[in-house]
């Protein structure tokens, strides 16, 4: 009951979050000078103030700006993100298309990052003078200095072009049969770089987090109980100690996941992959305002959730966060 | 006579430090008998918890390792038990309370599944059964509404129904030999006689030894049958309570007593005032010299105290090691 009555809270804050994001971002739009009027008439050739008063005209951009506001916020809370003038489709439409592959590629990312760095972050706190310990401290250390454009290209250099061993880019071959077992072998040869170059930031945090966490957890006075009750080695570190180190890791992987769809944006483009982050990119050299305004809620919308998902996670690891509302 | 439940041989504990190992205790030997309560006495930082981390092969391993010497539960030698056989007998046959109700409990575990997860450890209790025994230790050491309370968190409890939980750890399996580390150190005063009382009572029903470690006079005067008192990693004086504290051997035992108002109270027609025992325990690279420890601080000490080792010396059933121990 108290957790249902705590989400239903959560989400009535979010909503309002939302609407507050809306109006902050339709305002940042609108101060921008120049306009989708600018693109088109540059786009034909030019235009006389007559065409361009027509073209504003055409899409209300000659109305007052509370007006146009109230109206935006209207249509999006009945889900219509506008039209793309830039793609001539529903935004709403070409974000639909292009999420799942950026939701595969990020999802895909985080959690193997997440697995591989606990695992990591654990096994290095447990001998702090081990390889395992060194091998962390580097992976850190270049994951935090390496940019992903250059992690990318690298990768692309060494496992596309001289030793071809996966695609250039892309997510699906064309040519490839038309079932779903063969599709899917297809897209995951496609995804091993991209998750690699996006997970290798995410992977360098988590371990190093982890790993300091669990220093910290081990010398704590419930695991020196732990071991006068006579638990393995094992018992303590998975049962006693992990789970009292998970909490700033998760609550750090909330925050990147936040951070997908800006993350995305470098590795998309370096790897052709057909995601969000390219959309975004291509809609704010074209000025394609609506697509812009689309993308950007729907960054707000993956933040909000992503922290509603973390809480609920911190709420079923530690029951000291119950306590409060 | 039967042999000891446990006996300590010169044990030696030695600190890993850059110049080298410096020992922290230092040939020390004890015993202690089944069903009997020994408590150590002593300032901080003199080794008593040492000891009993020793004592439950618990010492941190980077700082601290046994040195020399044997700790012998049953007759066999715990120092050279490896650690399958450790974990064996701890929290099974010799377990131990520590001086931190607040933190020794792991926070995001119920404390019923802590109790419960001992007995599965040691006695090959399923989920259910290990569940509702919890249950009855909880009952046992006192917490009202057991039933519904042992599936709390600590953090829902207090520092002493805290301390009732670790006990209820503690004697899960009706070790032998309870350890104690300061209990009520951390808890309020009318807690403390609380705590005492349950650790006497409990003690009394499972047959079990207890290890009393403390700095306070009153609780050893009330719950010990016989006490070590201990200074800079050494055995100061050894013996009952009574004849140690009604005529101690040593001058730092001495002034150990005289700094309790009520004790003090009962003896001072014979004996000098003392209200603090003057000076500082002597830093840690000293603590191997051969010299008495304490003459630095000592109103009786001569140039024998500083220049050599005072050996044990029995008075009936007290020993203490101090050159002057006849006429202290």
């Amino acid at each position: 009951m108290a957790l249902l009555m705590t989400i239903l809270q959560r989400l009535a804050y979010a909503a309002l979050l939302l609407i507050a994001v809306l109006v902050l971002n339709f305002s940042m739009m609108n101060l921008a000078p120049g306009d989708v009027a600018d693109t088109i008439a540059a786009s034909m050739g030019g235009a006389d103030a007559e065409v361009m008063a027509q073209i504003r005209a055409e899409y209300g951009l000659d109305q007052p700006f509370l007006v146009q506001l109230a109206n935006y916020i209207g249509r999006v809370l009945t889900f219509d993100l506008g039209y793309s003038y830039f793609y001539n489709q529903p935004v709403t439409k070409l974000i639909f298309e292009r999420l799942p592959a950026t939701l595969l590629l990020v999802i895909t990312a985080q959690l193997l990052a997440l697995i591989v760095g606990v695992l990591l972050g654990v096994f290095s706190a447990r001998h702090p003078n081990g390889i395992a310990n060194y091998f962390v401290t580097l992976l850190a250390l270049f994951g935090y200095a390496a940019p992903v454009f250059w992690t990318g290209i690298l990768l692309l250099i060494a496992f596309s072009l001289k030793i071809p061993l996966f695609p250039v880019g892309g997510m699906i071959d064309v040519t490839v049969e038309d079932n779903f077992f063969a599709k899917a072998v297809d897209i995951a040869h496609h995804m091993v770089l991209p998750v690699i170059t996006l997970g290798s930031i995410f992977l360098a945090l988590y371990s190093r987090l982890c790993r300091a966490s669990m220093l910290e957890v081990l010398g704590s006075d419930y695991i020196r109980t732990a071991k006068a009750k006579g638990l393995t080695q094992r018992e303590i570190t998975l049962k006693h100690a992990l789970k009292n180190a998970l909490p700033p890791v998760v609550t750090l992987a909330g925050l990147q996941f936040s951070a997908v769809i800006s993350g995305a944006v470098l590795v998309e483009t370096v790897f052709s992959w057909p995601g969000l982050g390219q959309l975004a990119l291509t809609s704010i050299l074209a000025r394609d305002t609506p697509t812009i305004l689309g993308i950007l809620f729907f960054s707000a919308l993956v933040v909000v959730v992503g922290n509603l998902l973390t809480d609920m996670v911190l709420r079923a690891i530690d029951p000291r966060v119950r306590g409060r509302a | 006579m039967t042999d000891p439940l446990l006996k300590i041989e010169n044990l030696r504990i030695e600190l890993k430090l850059r110049s080298g190992p410096i020992p922290v205790i230092d040939d020390l030997s004890l015993e202690l008998n089944a069903g009997e309560t020994l408590s150590f006495v002593g300032e901080s930082g003199c080794g008593k918890s040492m000891t009993a981390l020793a004592i439950m092969g618990l010492l941190p391993e980077k700082v601290g390792s046994i040195g020399g010497g044997r700790i012998l539960f049953q007759g066999n030698d715990m120092a050279r038990m490896n650690p399958a056989e450790l974990r064996a007998i701890r929290g099974n046959e010799i377990s131990m309370i520590f001086q931190e109700p607040m933190t020794s409990l792991n926070p995001v575990y119920t404390v019923g599944e802590q109790i419960a997860e001992v007995l599965r450890r040691h006695k090959g209790m399923g989920q259910a059964d290990a569940w509702k025994r919890a249950t009855e230790l909880m009952d046992a050491v006192r917490i009202p509404n057991a039933k519904a309370r042992v599936g709390d968190y600590p953090h829902q409890m207090s520092g002493g129904q805290r301390q009732r939980v670790m006990i209820a750890i503690a004697l899960a399996c009706a070790p032998k030999i309870l350890i104690a580390d300061e209990p009520t150190t951390a808890l309020d005063v009318t807690v403390q006689a609380q705590i005492f009382d349950l650790l006497r009572d409990l003690g009394r029903d499972t047959g079990t030894a207890t290890i009393l470690i403390t700095h306070d006079m009153g609780a050893v005067a009330e719950m010990a049958d016989r006490m070590v008192v201990m200074y800079a990693g050494r055995k100061a004086e050894e013996g009952p309570v009574e004849p140690v504290i009604s005529h101690p051997r040593h001058p730092y035992t001495k002034g150990l007593i005289s700094c309790v108002p009520h004790l003090l109270a009962e003896l001072t027609e014979e004996r000098p005032d003392l209200t603090e025992v003057p000076g500082i325990v002597p830093s840690l690279g000293s603590f191997g010299a051969d010299a008495c420890l304490f003459a630095s601080r000592c109103y009786m000490a001569d140039a024998q105290c500083r220049n050599a080792r005072p050996p044990e010396v029995a008075f009936g059933p007290q020993t203490s090691a101090c050159w002057k121990a006849d006429i202290v």
